[in-house]
């Protein structure tokens, strides 16, 4: 039925299957719609937040969902402007992943404010100081950056690319790409940051607070590093579900095992410096404010010191270890560990850095605030995933997300 | 910096002493009428109610008979920063500059208009004094009445705060323009909740002043050889650099001691400092 706008040469399952598919996660995508309008305009009493927990899912979704789209900025760096060509493979991957995530983003953020018609305010007010304000200024320009990658996949279709004027424009942007991507990287390290920099620069918050470089705190960079490290792992854990649903091989493992040794790297020197970071911080920073390590994960119901073993040992360590060991990642299960890991490891760091800093009590006598999100803010972070499952199935079954599926799939 | 008062700064501050407060909640109540609090639909929602001053119960934590209890009433500490240069924690992380440091009387402004409700201010403060209003602003029947009409009430989706009562600063200062007056008096500007407090635990005035009750309270007793302060005088979390604007007084160690946190052995090292200044 729609076998004209499917690449050639590619075999898509029929298209009454792709439509039930895409209307069953349909559904899903209406009931976040529901709960987004409720929100709207009902307010955010919708949801279970309080004076206490004033950041809560919603921005943990935020931050989760720009970390894991990391992986579009750092192989657009790595294949443009380090000139690495075998990731030309899965660069469409990576950019339509990270346009997802970042439209998902925006969309979050548009939810979460509580007067959404003001939300401009950000740009028009800018207080310069602000780690939000850098953080609002590059995520739009990052978010333009990243349409722009993706034009050019769109005008490849083949009944678009059939359109002389669509089928130049299409050239021409792939010739000037390096300049965006280039860019891209530029703006995505300062708002990956300026994300980290928002917890590290509270300094009456001994969770979050972190000293500082200059006028950043470490988590700034650590934030943007660990993007980079653990966005790749994001992009190649989509790729082996992808390969899994499709039952086809995508992408060369030379291409893959490549980005996983690179993250495997990048994991291993952040995790190092997320390492000598946690003992500064509870070795010196958090004992200056009156605080043990131990206060921060004990007598409450939820956050122990399990979280920080998790992160660092389990989703950080084990990850890195996987990954830079060549007869490790070149084992595909191992390598599946590594990356779904990887990924969990930079979401929970996020979770910690937005909910946990709002749950532990600072005055002596306050006591910690737990929280459990209301149906309307589940269903609005489900929203995104949602909306991610049908542009993704979109893009593969009707443009070039993959340049070696047929060459690969040639029966 | 524009500064009014021909180029003096005011540091309005506030005096609360602990030992005095029967926890009777009259600050609270004066407060919300004041400054046009509205009425939840839900009280029990404890977490979403708004009380710009709101009265903590504090306990020693020891059993009947030892057990002892104190009331501590905790408005906006309206905090100096780092450096005292208005890098508060919340003004500083403000994206759209909703919320500042007025440098010519120290009170940290809150800018309803301007506010987009991102709540960034509020994950910021420490003190937890930052409300947002979840729902529409409502009065029961009748009771619209009794708004002040010197005070803006809040839309649902912006966040707000104790503000000094500043609208009583701008009417004492008209009142002296008036009267072709340079300086305003003490008692010409003072909070709904000092004059609520049927205890007198509450005192308001410009610490920079000398001959302001606030500046003779906290400043260094004659007997504290060298201390920068009375003893008895504390702020909450001092040690995060917040640089608050609101003491406490207290003359029992363990009120003092749950003014922040201390490490084991720190506290007995800061009270033997004010004990020895003591002597
Ligand atoms: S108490 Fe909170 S709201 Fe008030 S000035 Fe300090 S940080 Fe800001
Ligand atoms: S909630 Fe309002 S005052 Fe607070 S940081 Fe956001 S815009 Fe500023």
């Amino acid at each position: 039925m729609d076998s004209a706008l499917i690449p050639e040469g590619a075999k898509r399952c029929p298209f009454p299957v792709f439509a039930a598919g895409i209307a069953i996660v349909g559904v899903v995508v209406l009931w976040g719609v529901y709960a987004m309008g409720l929100c709207w305009l009902k307010g955010l009493n919708q949801t279970n937040m309080n004076d206490y927990y004033g950041f809560a899912l919603w921005i943990w979704a935020d931050l989760a969902v720009i970390a894991i789209g990391g992986g579009a900025f750092f192989t657009g760096l790595l294949r443009y402007v380090f000139g690495i060509d075998e990731l030309k493979n899965i660069i469409n991957l990576t950019v339509v992943i990270g346009f997802i995530c970042y439209s998902s983003a925006l969309l979050i953020l548009a939810i979460d404010i509580g007067q959404p018609l003001r939300g401009w305010f950000i740009f028009w007010h800018a207080n310069v100081h602000s780690m939000l304000t850098e953080v609002a200024f590059c995520l739009s320009l990052y978010f333009s950056v990243l349409t722009i990658e993706f034009i050019p996949l769109i005008l490849e279709n083949r009944q678009v690319d059939k359109v002389p004027f669509f089928h130049n424009l299409g050239h021409n942007m792939h010739g000037v790409m390096a300049i965006f991507a280039a860019t891209g990287a530029f703006l995505s390290c300062f708002h990956q940051g300026s994300l980290g920099g928002v917890a590290g620069v509270m300094y009456a918050r001994p969770f979050a607070y972190r000293e500082g470089l200059l006028v950043w705190p470490w988590t700034f960079f650590l934030f943007t590093w660990s993007a980079a490290a653990y966005g790749p792992c994001f992009t190649l854990t989509v790729l082996k579900m992808f390969e899994g649903i499709t039952k086809k091989k995508l992408v060369k493992d030379n291409v893959v095992h490549l980005l996983a040794k690179i993250s495997g790297w990048m994991i291993f020197t952040y995790i190092i410096a997320k390492i000598i970071d946690t003992i500064y911080w509870a070795t010196v920073t958090a004992p200056s404010q009156g605080f043990k390590l131990m206060d921060f994960y004990s007598d409450n119901a939820f956050y122990g010191i399990w979280i920080l073993i998790l992160e660092i040992v389990i989703c950080g360590i084990v990850p890195a270890i996987i990954l830079t060991k060549k007869s490790f990642r070149e084992n595909s299960r191992l390598l599946l560990i590594a990356v779904v890991l990887g990924t969990l490891g930079v979401c929970l760091n996020r979770w910690v850095m937005v909910l946990q800093i709002m749950a532990v009590p600072v005055m002596s006598f306050d006591t910690w605030a737990l929280y459990f999100p209301s149906w309307q803010e589940i269903a609005t972070t489900v929203l995104p995933v949602a909306y991610g499952i049908i542009l993704i199935a979109l893009a593969y079954r009707y443009l070039p997300v993959f340049p070696q599926e047929k060459e690969l799939n040639a029966d | 910096m524009k500064q009014d008062n021909h180029g003096k700064n005011h540091k309005y501050g506030m005096v609360i002493d602990l030992d005095k407060c029967t926890g009777c909640g009259s600050c609270m109540v004066a407060c919300m009428s004041e400054n046009n609090v509205p009425f939840k639909e839900d009280e029990t929602r404890k977490k979403d109610s708004i009380t710009w001053m709101r009265v903590y119960k504090l306990t020693n934590g020891k059993p009947f008979p030892e057990t002892e209890i104190c009331y501590m009433p905790r408005p906006c500490m309206h905090c100096g920063g780092k450096g005292d240069h208005g890098h508060s924690p919340c003004v500083s992380v403000c994206p759209a500059v909703a919320t500042d440091y007025d440098h010519s009387t120290g009170i940290v402004s809150q800018i309803y208009t301007r506010c987009f409700g991102c709540r960034y201010c509020m994950g910021a403060c420490p003190y937890h004094v930052r409300y947002f209003n979840w729902w529409d602003p409502k009065w029961p029947e009748g009771m619209e009445n009794y708004l002040s009409p010197d005070v803006s009430p809040r839309m649902r989706g912006v966040v707000e705060k104790c503000s000094f009562c500043f609208h009583r600063y701008q009417q004492a200062k008209d009142r002296a323009y008036v009267e072709e007056r340079e300086e305003i008096e003490e008692q010409e500007y003072q909070t709904a909740c000092t004059q609520a407090c049927p205890a007198g635990a509450i005192t308001f005035g410009d610490l920079n002043n000398p001959d302001h009750a606030v500046h003779q309270m906290v400043k260094p007793d004659p007997h504290a050889c060298g201390k920068p302060r009375n003893p008895k005088a504390f702020r909450l979390l001092e040690r995060l650099e917040t640089n608050p604007k609101v003491y406490y007084i207290s003359e029992r160690d363990w009120v003092r001691k749950a003014g922040d946190n201390y490490l084991e052995g720190e506290w007995e090292k800061v009270k033997n400092n004010h004990d020895k200044g003591h002597e």
